[in-house]
């Protein structure tokens, strides 16, 4: 299981030799073939986003079009003025910067509790949690529900974000982060009378900047496109986020609509992408990392 | 992995003047507390509720009456598994992993090995390009590929039509409705497979290559004599994720064809969301359970297999 240590985005062994293997002569059909599989992957893509400046009529007429004949920003204006988008994507932001910034801190606080500290209980608290891991998301759906009900939060932004403020893929991997910083650093620190708490604030913390920048990406995106439970538990047009929006028209009065919906896509798809490729280096080392999307 | 949780775990702490056992277990506790218990209520609790739920005949009109819950045994787990739809949508999970598993394995090693041979510059441009649709709602997604798959203005059969070719129903023929979800999936999906096998071939030393080349080897003995064996545990780990993510398929079909035509992409999570709509909560608790043990089976049958082959 050598694929849980901290620290393997890039091994050390590989670091001399990035770039791979040289380009070898007669390797042309390697290549060929990448970019017949880039442009199946980006296609769909690039089709949404011409589409959403076409009009309907354009996006049925046979045979298709790929560049807009008229192109036309019609969609969305109609998504912002006839549509309350602005409130789905005010929502899907607030939810996910909610949820991020309490596996940020809750997960590095088990995270240190569970490498720094030594406490009773430690060790099987981590094997439940890291066995909650393979339990199926829709174990837990139906109880969740229940209780958020009960508890009165339907419709609203509590409801949406509580369930899913502590996950136990984030103390996987704050774990495997805190436990490689050298303890000699920390008891330099208890030796001066710092506190525990003194500590992880103002020195785990600022140290642990990879692994909370992978986190947050990761849970960011995970809540940002999270779909059944605010489907199931934003009630009201003032408490739906994005896809739970699209998903409603798309199957509602909208599902005709099919530019309106297109760009209404490309809203969902557009911050994912821009931070995406900002920020690559950190999806694929987190992904590497711990083998988790 | 124990020997390392241990040594990580034991012995980190530096032995405080003055420090006791019980001021430790209070240090240690109130960073643990607050994960630990949203942990209890939103996780652990419910994984409980789920269990004894589905030995009860609980129905969505009985949630604020506990009186009227009773124990029924195990038949919710005898209804559910005498269920035709149940065994529909078992069959079609089973076919969605069998199928899509190997598949997404074989184009995101490919990519990866692909992309791996030395485009070094390109390699950025390929792996957002390929990573792209891991990264996106499945709800964009689904408003893209169901104008793709459309029967009479899909692009696809657009495409086909220029050709002569005409393409069926892709979504709406129960003959070919699974099969266009498989496709979609491991078209999602690859590119996360690809992010893991990269890593794992960039481990691999190139002076291994390099020996093979000089001793005459082809590309496909190098691949079948070097990355193969030296990415097992690569792949045993990537067909185990993909795996526990394709038994629990749902998004795909839910945004895409609920289950249809004819129930023939009916899966079984999509099956235990069902019973959850109808308010069925015993039914969707006892399918949740049986969704968990084949997880759990699948796992250890994954390990047994990569094991017994070296």
């Amino acid at each position: 299981m050598t694929t849980l240590s901290p620290g393997r985005g890039i091994p050390p062994a590989v670091a001399a030799s990035r770039g791979g293997p040289r380009l070898e002569r007669g390797s042309w059909w390697i290549y060929l073939l990448l970019v017949i599989g880039l442009i199946l992957l980006v296609g769909p893509f690039l089709w949404m986003l011409l589409g959403s400046f076409k009009t309907t009529g354009e996006l049925r007429s046979v045979p298709p079009t790929w560049i807009p004949e008229n192109p036309t920003l019609a969609n969305y204006e109609d998504l912002f003025s006839r549509l309350n988008f602005l409130g789905y994507f005010f929502n899907s932001t607030v939810v996910a910067a909610a949820v991020t910034a309490g596996n940020v801190i809750f997960c590095s606080m088990l995270g240190y509790a569970l490498t720094k500290l030594s406490f009773p209980g430690k060790r099987i608290l981590f094997a439940v949690v890291l066995g909650t891991l393979m339990v199926p998301g829709i174990v837990t759906f139906m109880p969740l529900f229940v209780l958020v009900a009960n508890m009165g939060l339907t419709n609203t932004h509590a409801g949406l974000i509580l369930p899913f403020l502590a996950g136990a893929f984030g103390v996987f991997l704050m774990r495997q982060f805190i436990g490689g910083i050298p303890d000699e650093l920390l008891d330099a620190a208890r030796v001066d009378g710092a506190g525990e708490h003194f500590i992880f604030w103002r020195i785990v913390m600022p140290l642990c900047g990879p692994a909370i920048a992978t986190l947050t990406i990761l849970t960011f995106l995970g809540s940002w496109n999270s779909f059944l439970w605010p489907l199931v538990v934003a009630t009201s047009d003032s408490m739906y986020t994005l896809p739970v929006a699209i998903a409603l028209f798309a199957t509602g009065q909208q599902e005709t609509n099919i530019a309106l919906l297109m760009a209404g896509s490309v809203i969902v798809i557009l911050p994912v992408l821009i931070v995406f490729i900002l920020l690559q280096r950190h999806f694929t080392q987190g992904i590497a990392m711990t083998g988790f999307k | 992995m124990t020997g390392r949780t241990d040594a990580l775990g034991a012995g980190s702490p530096a032995p405080r003047a003055g420090g006791s056992r019980s001021r430790d277990a209070l240090i240690g506790w109130s960073f643990a507390a607050p994960f630990v218990i949203l942990f209890l209520v939103f996780m652990a609790g419910p994984i409980l509720v789920a269990l004894v739920t589905s030995f009860t005949d609980l129905r969505v009109t009985d949630i604020r009456n506990p009186l009227a819950i009773e124990f029924i045994g195990i038949e919710n787990y005898l209804a559910v598994l005498g269920d035709e739809r149940f065994q529909k949508a078992a069959a079609n999970t089973a076919v969605f992993v069998l199928v899509g598993v190997p598949l997404t394995m074989v184009l995101g090693l490919a990519a990866a090995v692909g992309v791996n041979q030395g485009f070094a510059r390109l390699r950025t441009v390929f792996r957002v390009g390929f990573y792209l649709p891991v990264v996106t709602s499945i709800v964009a997604i689904a408003v893209v590929w169901r104008l793709l798959l459309g029967t009479d203005v899909g692009l696809i059969n657009a495409t086909l039509s220029i050709t002569g070719i005409d393409g069926p129903g892709w979504l709406s023929d129960e003959r070919y409705a699974l099969w266009s979800i498989i496709a979609m999936a491991a078209w999602r999906n690859l590119g996360f497979l690809m992010v893991i096998f990269l890593a794992g071939l960039q481990t691999i030393p190139r002076d291994l290559y390099e020996a093979a080349e000089m001793d005459g080897a082809n590309r496909w003995q190098r691949f079948r004599g070097i990355t193969v064996p030296l990415l097992r545990p690569t792949l045993l780990f990537a067909a185990v994720i993909t795996g526990i993510g394709y038994v629990q398929f749902f998004e795909e079909v839910f945004v895409m064809t609920q289950g249809g035509p004819l129930n023939s992409t009916l899966s079984l999570a999509l099956y235990a969301y069902r019973q959850f709509s109808f308010g069925n909560y015993g039914h969707t608790a006892a399918t949740a359970f049986v969704l968990f043990v084949a997880i759990a089976a699948l796992t250890f049958a994954q390990f047994r297999a990569f094991r017994s082959e070296t």
